[in-house]
């Protein structure tokens, strides 16, 4: 049993491991932000309705707002800060910029952490389809139309993440 | 959010004993009503016992040809299991009609079952609710009430159950498999979930430390030809006002047997036994369909806001029916 005062937790967050210390009511979102200085997570609402801090558990896509830091340890956690390779964006986030696909852009890493995951997933053979199962990443710029634009061109440019497996 | 201790079980017992032995304590799954709540000010543990670990997590047929799901398996896993999808399509689709894909993925079917209710009253922890609070009376009432429950509520309790994999699973007769403090039970679905009477605050038969491990589905071969229809405010992500769990079994024009629940208007996941019993030797027509609804619907109770879910549950029935008889895409 740990806490309620702050006790060690191990943490493996875009392959690296980082031991730091946390009370365990602090949130995987709250961790990577405020303890990590990763702070592509975005929180919107903070009660799973929003989808603003999408992250990887394990290559799930999942909410970190929901979920608790120290639940996470010895599962590997992936943000959007670890999708890029060295200085080159993942197609998704240049499909993002080449199709103007958001506006104030607090949703933008969560759209796309979770589009990542969509295509993996390949359930993203049709518009309705995107449109399902985005569902869960709200954009109050409502750039809709352009985020599946975007996923579309990824979808469509590489034949290994086509929407069908 | 209010201080936690937290501990993770490596076996069964483990998890049982810990929170059996702790009136403080909570299961923690997926957290993704749970943690919401507590956050809300809601639920109130100070202990979590993380239980995922565990292993619970298998999708199974069962040797008669009914369906075993771990508590601990994901939304995401049992809807996109094939053999969910070819003998239990109502179980695939009613899943992947709740929640998004990030929520599914991390809601275990166990807590699922355990989910509460969206009623505003509730969530905002403030407001007089018997439900949160028991005495105090309910505020939705006499308040906002366009998305309460229509059917088996109370004079102490109107709110809405939210589940949709629930109803699928309340209209296949499962049965929710337990282990705790007094050993295992095996307790038919529609007992799982209690009707809020004047004690809305308890919502399962289950004592403190009892587990869910596992729900199982008993061989239903009607299943096959079922479905799932859901009417709700926004086209995905929301939950429902209406919705319908259909399975029925044509023979020559007529109903030999047929499985029916409703979501959105029932203080639980609502088995249509009026309408089943309506329905069941008589015509499959749809004129048919639309007496068995009325009277199912007949001991419906409105409130101020909600009025109007009970002509759209008749008409969900239908159409729902139809469908499923039919093939009739619309």
């Amino acid at each position: 049993m740990i806490g309620p005062a702050r006790a060690p937790v191990s943490m493996r967050v875009n392959g690296e491991i980082h031991e730091i210390e946390l009370e365990p009511r602090v949130s995987l979102l709250d961790a990577l932000r405020d303890h990590l200085s990763l702070t592509g997570s975005k929180k919107g609402c903070d009660q799973g309705t929003c989808g603003a801090c999408t992250v990887w558990v394990d290559d799930r896509r999942v909410l970190a707002c929901l979920t608790l830091a120290v639940a996470c340890e010895g599962h590997e956690i992936s943000t959007i800060e670890g999708l890029a390779t060295g200085g080159d964006l993942h197609p998704v986030q240049s499909a993002f910029i080449e199709r103007d696909a958001f506006q104030c852009g607090y949703c933008t890493s969560g759209q796309i952490m979770s589009a990542v995951a969509l295509l993996k997933e390949g359930n993203a053979a049709t518009d309705e389809e995107i449109a399902e199962h985005m569902s869960g990443n709200l954009c109050r710029c409502a750039a809709y139309p352009h985020i599946r634009a975007a996923i579309r061109d990824v979808r469509d440019a590489d034949t290994t993440t086509s929407g069908r497996a | 959010m209010r201080p936690l201790s937290y501990t993770r079980a490596s076996t069964v017992d483990e998890a049982i004993a810990t929170v059996g032995g702790d009136s403080r304590s909570a299961f923690l799954a997926g957290g993704t009503t749970e943690i919401d709540l507590i956050r809300l000010g809601v639920t109130r543990p100070d202990v979590l016992v993380d239980i995922n670990s565990l292993p619970l997590k298998e999708i199974e047929s069962t040797p008669d040809a009914g369906l075993r799901i771990g508590a601990l398996a994901r939304m995401t896993d049992v809807a996109r299991s094939a053999d969910v999808v070819r003998r239990f399509p109502v179980i695939s689709q009613a899943l992947l009609l709740g929640a998004s894909e990030q929520l599914r993925n991390m809601a275990s079917m166990g807590g699922n079952l355990c989910q509460r209710t969206r009623c505003p009253y509730f969530r905002d922890g403030v407001s007089p609710c018997n439900k949160r609070e028991p005495g105090t009376g309910c505020s939705a009432v006499d308040g906002l009430n366009r998305g309460h429950a229509v059917l088996g509520t109370s004079d102490d309790c109107i709110a809405a159950h939210p589940s949709d994999v629930g109803v699928a699973l309340v209209a296949l007769d499962a049965v929710v498999h337990t282990l705790g403090p007094s050993g295992a039970r095996s307790i038919p679905i529609d007992d799982f979930y209690l009707l809020p009477g004047s004690s809305p605050e308890v919502e399962h038969p289950l004592e403190r430390g009892e587990l869910i491990v596992a729900i199982e589905v008993p061989p239903t071969p009607l299943a096959e030809r079922s479905l799932y229809l859901k009417f709700r405010d926004r086209q995905s992500y929301e939950f429902a006002l209406v919705s319908v769990a259909a399975a029925v079994d044509v023979r020559d024009g007529r109903v030999a047997d047929v499985r029916l629940a409703l979501g959105g208007v029932g203080t639980k996941p609502w088995r249509a036994r009026r309408a089943e019993a309506a329905l069941t030797g008589g015509p499959a027509t749809r004129e048919a369909f639309a007496e068995a609804a009325a009277a199912e619907l007949e001991p419906a109770i409105a409130h101020k806001d909600n009025a109007f879910k009970i002509p759209m549950a008749r008409r969900a029935m239908v159409r729902a029916l139809d469908q499923v008889v039919n093939g009739d895409a619309r």
